[in-house]
């Protein structure tokens, strides 16, 4: 065997590089933060939350359409995707065994992996050349890119909740479709919520479907059939203005306020999910 | 005294496996039986048969017929549902809702099945943990988490979650093997006590446990029934030789 020096010696060499590999790794995002806080900050008005949006390169206004606009189109997408998915997991890990099971987890994990603009273009030839470009339109699209993950991550979670647990209920006389909805999905829920927010978190941020099917907009919300403003299109429109002064620091404001929304939106479904037995 | 079950022909299988092979006993009503056996003999099957839990396993079969009061619980019009809120269980692990208080857990055979009435469930809630020996040790927190108990609590709580749903049979299944002595000992004495009230089922590798809180004894061998008599007679005066063999710890 080596000798103690030199194998201590290769345990901390290992142990440098494990935490260099870490801080590496930590740099964009901790710069993407900075960044984003300090810039956001200082574009941050009342008038910059609650105006409409100006054209590029006219000074005042603000983005306040595409905050209601990207929450309306995240609710309405969530609306639809979210029970779909949730059931979908649900079907999925309670009949594991059965044929069309398999066959959908197959057809789930490629649809998981299906690039947006696809979707996007999906949300387009489905609803946008029936009715136009639309918010429902926008809906559908991040809905179907939801409902993968959802579903994925519900199954897993239910997969986790023990058998003991199932038994316990059905041999109360319980009968299974009960049993399921409510001592297995309680019992799941930490890791449903944690599905469904990776999924929210990640539609929040997609632009390539949205331009596709919401169009985007200047003004306020103006019906589920109309086209709507959304934050990540208006980060897309700004941060492309030739105007430089006057729209980049709205695009980081627009940044900053996004990735609010989505932490706002964490921690409240992370609050409702909260084990009441730590 | 009558027979509360009647067991007649019972075959099961897990797959092609073949577990119990043409069981025929009678369970009388107000009694302990103690099923007992070695590993693998089929001992859990046979009392999942009982409140067809078994067939909830993939690829589970059953064959037979099995009398409650007379009426086969696996006749064509019988719902589960409903046989199992007459034969309740009691597993080998505690196994409380996690996310329930110790008033939750209790009323929760009711409260699932849609009773909401607040006055009823707390004089049911009270009545079964009672009956299960554990309301003095929990009465002034019942909204504390069910699995925040130890763990001879916790299979207190199981049984009076199985109470409270008002069954006629209960079936336990090596309800003290997760446990240590000193819970073991008061969960044998509820036993007794129950008996008063319910035809007791009892599982159990633990052959002084049987001989303590049975009245019969079942000997089950390779998914076979081999003796079933008086506890008694059984442990004194077996009439099969494999029966004494197991008894007196030749094999196991």
């Amino acid at each position: 065997m080596r000798s103690y020096k030199f194998r201590k010696l290769e345990d901390q060499i290992m142990t440098s590089l494990a935490y260099a590999a870490l801080i590496i790794a930590l740099i964009p995002l901790a710069s993407i933060l900075i960044e984003t806080i300090s810039r956001g900050l200082s574009a941050m008005s009342f008038s910059l939350l609650f105006e409409e949006i100006p054209p590029l390169g006219q000074p005042g206004g603000g983005i306040g359409p595409a905050i209601q606009g990207t929450l309306i189109v995240v609710a309405l997408a969530s609306l639809m995707g979210i029970p779909i998915g949730v059931f979908s997991g649900i079907y999925l890990a309670e009949f594991r065994q059965s044929r069309i099971a398999s066959v959908a987890r197959f057809l789930n994990d490629v649809l998981t992996n299906v690039p947006s603009i696809v979707l996007g273009i999906f949300g387009w030839v489905l609803v946008v050349v029936v009715i136009g470009w639309s918010v429902i339109a926008g809906a559908v699209a991040l809905a179907i890119m939801m409902i993968p993950i959802v579903t994925r991550t519900t199954e897993e979670a239910i997969k986790l909740v023990p058998m003991t647990i199932r038994e316990a209920a059905i041999a109360l006389g319980v009968p299974r479709w009960k049993t399921t909805l409510t001592v297995v999905l309680s019992s799941a829920k930490k890791g449903i919520a944690t599905g469904i927010l990776l999924a929210v978190a990640r539609i929040s941020g997609e632009t390539a479907p949205l331009l596709l099917t919401i169009l985007g907009s200047r003004f306020w919300f103006s019906g589920f059939t109309q086209p709507t403003a959304a934050l990540p299109l208006t980060i897309f429109n700004f941060s492309q203005s030739s105007f430089r002064t006057v729209d980049l620091p709205r695009a980081w404001g627009a940044s900053l306020i996004l990735i609010f929304i989505v932490l706002a939106i964490n921690i409240i479904v992370r609050y409702a999910t909260r084990e009441k037995y730590g | 005294m009558s027979y509360k079950i009647e067991i007649q022909s019972l075959s099961a299988w897990f797959g092609s496996k073949q577990v119990l092979q043409d069981i025929t006993m009678k369970i009388k009503q107000n009694v302990v039986t103690a099923i007992i056996g070695p590993s693998g003999c089929g001992k859990t099957t046979l009392i999942r048969c009982l409140n067809r839990m078994h067939e909830l396993t993939p690829r589970a079969k059953v064959t037979g017929r099995v009398l409650l009061d007379g009426e086969d619980i696996y006749g064509e019009n019988v719902d589960p549902v409903t046989v199992r809120r007459r034969i309740g269980m009691v597993f080998q692990k505690p196994n409380p809702f996690p996310m329930m208080s110790i008033y939750d857990n209790t009323a929760a055979g009711l409260k699932l099945n849609g009773v909401a009435d607040k006055h009823r469930l707390d004089e049911i809630v009270e009545k079964s943990l009672r009956a299960a020996h554990l309301w003095d040790e929990v009465k002034l927190e019942l909204g504390k988490s069910g699995a925040s108990l130890s763990g001879g609590q916790q299979q207190r709580l199981c049984i009076a979650r199985a109470l409270a749903i008002e069954p006629e049979v209960i079936l336990m299944d090596e309800p003290t093997s997760a446990l240590d002595p000193t819970a073991a000992a008061k969960i044998e004495q509820l036993i007794r006590v129950l008996a008063e009230d319910y035809t007791v089922i009892i599982v159990t590798h633990n052959m002084q446990q049987a001989a303590r809180v049975s009245d019969f004894t079942a000997f089950l061998y390779l998914g076979k029934l081999v003796e079933h008599g008086s506890t008694k007679d059984i442990f004194e005066n077996p009439k099969s030789e494999l029966t004494e063999k197991y008894i007196t710890g030749e094999f196991g």
